[in-house]
């Protein structure tokens, strides 16, 4: 009668159990994710708890990119311009300001906040290309801007910022590296559920229903503008945070980090964690952070080129992403078990 | 006044480069209603192409007509081979093969010809011309080559079929599809007259900005700005963008402190931020009204 392998019939009585025995599913998943991700600094290397507090990072910016993009319907090409923000405002007051690491992101959310909105304005015109064009540009004259003399004495020029990693407060037995991986992870944690309550808020259908039709959202008598504008300095919000974080995880700033390529990999995550699927998003963080390692595993000279296959590959083959693919793959697996 | 003279003229040469690449990014716009972002390493591989023909010891103008021959074929290829299966896909899956191909085409070209810088010999001399220091005979030579291939556009689809037919698939793929217009090879071939535009920009590029994989990233962008003062749907705004760009990225730069030397790249993000807010169709565009 059922002709399926163990391993599948085994994972399916591990859920077909969860699912039972706690109706509120998303609850479960969450308690199962936090479990899972306290276990790990206990059990791997610190480079590894590093490769993992970076990929949370990028999953927080991704997430950013979701909200403008996956819920919104805008595009950007230029995020990574709002990451250094963050960076360089968390960098900037820890450096000059004396400010403790943990006041430094609500800093540099408010900071990305007001530029996301400000840079919304001109861009509520545009669409669809112009739109990813404005972005590029703005991505591109990034590192110059940073560069620029008149930034100098607080940005440091070419130098950049070094930063010193934060102890582990109250005492706690944690080394730097464990302490800073919870500490994003809670961060992290936060900004999900905020992004979850947000997207199944009035607002956050008020911001779909602007993705799916402007005009009959417009005649709904949701003020577009404002809401577009709105999604812009909170998708800037997220995503410069999350600068605030891995500058912390790196513990330095320079102006070559934020590139047009770092706008190109939040953006290359967010499509391979799939469009507005808000747990897909750190699949994309992963895949940003470790398949050009693969890549370059595989060839060292044509690392690039493996890349862009992998890419064109995923685009061919899970077109909706892996986020919305697990979903499908978990989905069909429930119904087996009925 | 004999500063500004010089600038202006500077401005001119270099916005010939721009305009080339403005050029090439409205004409796929027209194939295909979306901005390649592998435009400019696709330009950069058909100039490593020519470089390696020189090598070979081609004629120059030999190994510039077969590049070109080549680079239309590449592009015709790659529309065939990577783009039809994704077609109707959404528009960012479109973006994210861009760029796949940008980081495809970037890496084979450091693979093959690594990333030592190289020159690239100019076909029409390095001298000044008139005896002057102002413009020198590469520049005109380009600014000449820009607006022949402009012409050649504009001749091309005014005045032949295959041309007329390639307006009417990009304006209106349905009906053209119903008298009998081929769509698809339409935009295939769209994609290969934008290499083979984009090799010819490369070939004129490289004599002034050096060969090397990684040539063409800020020129990208000027040509993007170029495309949008001009108005992405015009290729004769295109050129007219590409040279004002040029012209306004080097008054600014002598003019304006501190923007000079720092700030080039900035230039372009305003000029598109500004175009785009105050008048998105640009200069010689058309508006694009949708039917609700």
């Amino acid at each position: 009668m059922n002709t399926r392998p163990l391993w599948i019939r085994i994972v399916a009585a591990i859920g077909a159990v969860i699912v039972m025995v706690l109706p509120r599913r998303r609850l479960a998943a969450l308690i199962l994710v936090i479990a899972v991700a306290s276990i790990l600094p206990f059990t791997v290397k610190n480079f590894i708890l590093f490769q993992m507090t970076l990929v949370i990072v990028y999953t927080v910016a991704i997430l950013g990119l979701n909200i403008l993009t996956g819920i919104n319907g805008q595009f950007s090409l230029g995020h990574s311009a709002f990451y250094a923000v963050g960076a360089y405002t968390a960098a900037i007051l820890m450096e000059h300001g004396g400010v403790a690491y943990y006041w430094t992101l609500p800093a540099a959310g408010m900071v990305c906040f007001v530029s996301g909105f400000l840079f919304g304005l001109p861009a509520l015109r545009l669409e669809g290309v112009y739109l990813a064009l404005a972005t590029f540009a703005l991505a591109t004259a990034t590192p110059q801007i940073l560069k620029s003399s008149p930034l100098e004495p607080w940005t440091g020029g070419v130098q950049g910022i070094i930063l010193n990693k934060p102890d582990a407060p109250l005492g706690l037995p944690l080394n730097p590296d464990q302490w800073l991986y919870f500490f994003t992870l809670a961060v992290a944690l936060l900004m999900f559920i905020g992004a979850y309550n947000l997207v199944n808020s009035r607002s956050g259908r008020a911001m779909m229903a602007i993705r799916d039709n402007p005009i009959a959202a417009r005649s709904m008598g949701i003020p577009v503008e404002l809401y577009k504008s709105l999604t812009f300095g909170l998708s800037a919000l997220f995503t410069g945070v999350a600068g605030a974080l891995g500058a912390l995880a790196i513990q330095f700033v320079a102006p070559d980090s934020f590139t047009f390529l770092l706008s190109v990999a939040l953006f290359v995550g967010l499509v391979v964690g799939g469009v507005g699927s808000i747990a897909g998003t750190f699949f994309g963080g992963l895949f940003i952070l470790f398949v050009p390692n693969i890549a370059e595993h595989i060839s060292k000279g044509l690392a690039g080129a493996v890349f862009g296959i992998i890419l064109i590959l995923v685009i061919y083959l899970i077109p909706s992403g892996l986020g919305g693919t697990i979903r499908l793959f978990l989905y069909r697996l429930l119904q087996g078990t009925r | 006044m004999e500063l500004f003279l010089h600038q202006f003229l500077a401005g001119l040469a270099t916005g010939g480069i721009y305009a080339l690449m403005a050029l090439a990014i409205v004409m796929i716009y027209q194939a295909i209603d979306s901005l390649n972002f592998a435009q400019g390493e696709m330009a950069m591989f058909s100039t490593f192409i020519a470089w390696q023909l020189l090598q070979w010891q081609f004629p120059f103008w030999a190994a510039f007509f077969l590049t070109i021959a080549i680079a239309f074929v590449g592009g015709f290829v790659i529309e065939r081979v990577v783009f039809k299966p994704i077609r109707h896909a959404h528009q960012l899956a479109h973006i994210v093969v861009f760029i796949a191909l940008f980081a495809i085409i970037n890496s084979m070209a450091g693979f093959l010809w690594d990333f030592s810088i190289k020159n690239f010999p100019s076909p029409f001399g390095s001298h000044a011309l008139f005896g002057q220091r102002l413009i020198s005979a590469h520049d005109a030579g380009m600014i000449g080559v820009t607006l022949l291939i402009l012409a050649l556009l504009y001749g091309f689809f005014r005045y032949t079929r295959v041309g007329l037919s390639m307006r009417a698939a990009a304006a209106n793929p349905e009906s053209a599809r119903l008298v009998g217009v081929r769509v698809g090879r339409m935009v295939a071939l769209g994609w290969g007259m934008a290499a083979a535009i984009g090799s010819v920009a490369g070939m004129m590029i490289a004599p002034v900005v050096f060969l090397e994989p990684n040539m063409m990233t800020s020129i990208l962008l000027y040509g993007f700005a170029g495309a949008v003062v001009g108005g992405l749907t015009s290729p004769g705004g295109a050129v007219i963008g590409g040279f004002a760009v040029g012209v306004i990225e080097n008054l600014a730069g002598t003019f304006v402190p501190y923007v000079g030397r720092e700030l080039k790249l900035s230039i372009a993000l305003v000029l598109i931020v500004a175009v785009l807010t105050v008048k998105p169709s640009g200069l010689l565009g058309e508006r694009t009204v949708h039917r609700v």
